[in-house]
C-alpha cells in the first residue's frame, strides 16, 4: 500500500497532469484577471495618478473575483467522473488529499496570479516600490482565498447552480482577506511600513491551512452523500 | 437529568414543552418589549449631546448584541448536530438563521437611522459597520445554502460546515472597534469596570437586552415548532394534533398553543 506522502505527491502530479492537458482551465482566470484590469482605465479614466490611488484596491479585487471563478470548478470534474468518491473511500485521510489537492489548485491559480502581479501593477501605475509588499501579500493571500474558496467549492460541489451560491457564501469568508492585503499594499504604495498587515495575512495562511482541510473534508463528504 | 436530554431530542415532547414555554414567554416577551420602549422613549433622560435622538440606542444596541449571539447559537447548535448528529440542534440551527438574519438587519437599519441625526450620513464603510454587514451575508449565505440543497439532510450538515467557518469573523466583528479606530463608538456597558454610561440610561437598556433577548427565544421556539409540524408530517403526532385543532375550530373554541 502506497505511504501517506506518495499519494499526496501523486494526487499532486495528477492535478497537474490535467492541467497541462486542458491548459483552458488554467488560462481563463488568468486571462480573465488581464481583461478586467484593462476595463478599469477606460471605466475610471487614464489619469496615471488617479490609477496609483485605486492601483491596490483595483488588483485585490479582480485578484479575489478571479480566485472566485477558479474555485467554482475547483472538484467539479472529479465529482462528476467519480473521483472524488474514489479519494473519500481511499485508506489515506482526507485532511492530506484535501490539502494537497487546495496546494495543486493554488500552484495553477494562485501562484501565476503573484508571479504576473507586477506586471499588472505596473500597468496601473502603481509605484514600484510597492512591488515586493504586492508580490509578498498575493503570495499569501492568494494561498488564503484558495484555501477558503476550496471550502465553498467542497460544499457546492454537488448542487446544480452552485456557481451563484459559492459567491455568496465565500465572499463573507474573503473580505478579511481584502482588507489587510490591500491595507498593505497601500501602506506600502505610500512609503509606509506594511510588515504588520503582512504578518496577520501569514497568521491568517497558518490558521487556514490547518484549519480548512477539516471544513473541506467535511464538505465533501457531504457533497458525495448527497448527490 | 439524561432523560431529559434524551426528551430534548424527541420531537413531540419537544413540540408540547415549547408550547408551554410560549404560553408564559411570548406574553412576557411583549410586556417587556412594551415596557422597556416606554421607559426608554418617555422617561430615560435626553442625551447632553444627542438630545432625543439618542433614544434609537434602546432598540439598535441589544439588536446588535443579539444578533450576534445568534450567530453563536446556529454554529453551536451547528456543531452539536455534526458531532452528536441530534436532529434537534439541526432544526435549531436551521431556525436561528431566519431570525438571526431579521435581527442583524433591524441592527443595519436601526444603526443607519441614528447615523443620519449623529453623523450626518446613513452609511459609511468603516470597520465595525462593513464588519456587521458580513454578519448579514454571512446569514443570507446559510440561509442560501439550505435552499439549494434538495436533500434537507445534506443541507443542514452544510450549512453546520457554514456556520462553524464563519465563526471565524464573528470576533473581528465584535472587536472592530477596539481594533480599528472608527466612527462607531466602543462599548460602554463594561462587566469588569464602571460602565460610562449613567443608571438612569442603563437600566432601560438592560431591561431592552433582556426584552430583546426573549423576543428571540419566542422566534425561534415559533420557528422551530413550525419546522417540527413540516419534518413530521405524516407521523402520528402531527396527526393527532392537526385532528385536535379541527375538533377545537368545529366547536368554535380556540385552540391552546
Amino acid at each position: 500500500m502506497p505511504g501517506l506522502l506518495e499519494v499526496v505527491l501523486a494526487s499532486i502530479r495528477r492535478q497537474l497532469v490535467l492541467a497541462v492537458r486542458r491548459p483552458s482551465d488554467t488560462l481563463s482566470p488568468l486571462l480573465f484577471f488581464l481583461v478586467t484590469i484593462a476595463l478599469f482605465p477606460l471605466g475610471i479614466g487614464p489619469d496615471p495618478q488617479q490609477l496609483a490611488v485605486f492601483a491596490p484596491g483595483i488588483l485585490w479585487i479582480v485578484a479575489l473575483l478571479a480566485a472566485l471563478m477558479a474555485a467554482e470548478g475547483m472538484f467539479l470534474s472529479d465529482y462528476e467522473d467519480g473521483s472524488l468518491e474514489q479519494l473519500l473511500l481511499a485508506p489515506v485521510s482526507l485532511y492530506m488529499t484535501a490539502l494537497a489537492s487546495v496546494f495543486s489548485h493554488w500552484l495553477l491559480t494562485g501562484l501565476p496570479l503573484t508571479l504576473l502581479s507586477p506586471v499588472f501593477a505596473t500597468m496601473l501605475q502603481l509605484p514600484t516600490g510597492a512591488l515586493p509588499v504586492l508580490v509578498l501579500s498575493m503570495l499569501l493571500g492568494t494561498a488564503l482565498l484558495s484555501l477558503v474558496g476550496s471550502i465553498g467549492a467542497a460544499l457546492t460541489v454537488s448542487l446544480r447552480r452552485g456557481g451563484l451560491l459559492i459567491s455568496l457564501i465565500i465572499v463573507p469568508l474573503y473580505v478579511p482577506v481584502l482588507i489587510f492585503a490591500t491595507a498593505a499594499v497601500q501602506a506600502a504604495a505610500e512609503g509606509f511600513d506594511a510588515s504588520s498587515q503582512l504578518f496577520l495575512l501569514g497568521g491568517m495562511l497558518a490558521l487556514a491551512v490547518a484549519l480548512a482541510p477539516f471544513a473541506i473534508a467535511a464538505g465533501l463528504r457531504i457533497s458525495v452523500d448527497a448527490g | 437529568m439524561w432523560t431529559f436530554f434524551h426528551k430534548l431530542g424527541s420531537p413531540p415532547w419537544m413540540y408540547r414543552i415549547s408550547g408551554q414555554i410560549l404560553a408564559v414567554l411570548l406574553p412576557l416577551t411583549l410586556l417587556l418589549l412594551a415596557g422597556g420602549a416606554v421607559w426608554a422613549l418617555f422617561y430615560a433622560p435626553a442625551d447632553f449631546r444627542q438630545g432625543n435622538s439618542f433614544r434609537i440606542l434602546y432598540f439598535h444596541v441589544p439588536a446588535a448584541v443579539v444578533s450576534l449571539a445568534a450567530y453563536y447559537v446556529m454554529a453551536i447548535a451547528g456543531a452539536i448536530s455534526l458531532i452528536w448528529r441530534m436532529k434537534m440542534a439541526e432544526v435549531a440551527m436551521k431556525c436561528t438563521a431566519p431570525v438571526g438574519a431579521t435581527l442583524t438587519f433591524l441592527g443595519l437599519v436601526t444603526g443607519a437611522l441614528w447615523g443620519k441625526p449623529t453623523w450626518g450620513t446613513f452609511w459609511v464603510w468603516d470597520a465595525k459597520l462593513t464588519a456587521y454587514l458580513v454578519l448579514f451575508f454571512l446569514y443570507m449565505g446559510v440561509i442560501a445554502l439550505y435552499q439549494a440543497y434538495e436533500n434537507k439532510e445534506a443541507a443542514a450538515k452544510a450549512c453546520a460546515v457554514l456556520s462553524l467557518v464563519g465563526m471565524v469573523n464573528i470576533p473581528i466583528i465584535y472587536k472592530a472597534v477596539d481594533w480599528w479606530y472608527s466612527l462607531h463608538q466602543p462599548a460602554t456597558i463594561k462587566f469588569t469596570e464602571e460602565s460610562t454610561m449613567h443608571s438612569s440610561m442603563l437600566q432601560p437598556l438592560l431591561l431592552m437586552f433582556v426584552a430583546y433577548y426573549c423576543l428571540f427565544a419566542c422566534a425561534l421556539l415559533l420557528n422551530m415548532r413550525t419546522e417540527l409540524l413540516r419534518r413530521g408530517r405524516g407521523t402520528q403526532w402531527v396527526r393527532r394534533i392537526v385532528e385536535e385543532g379541527a375538533d377545537a375550530g368545529r366547536n368554535g373554541g380556540m385552540r391552546a398553543v
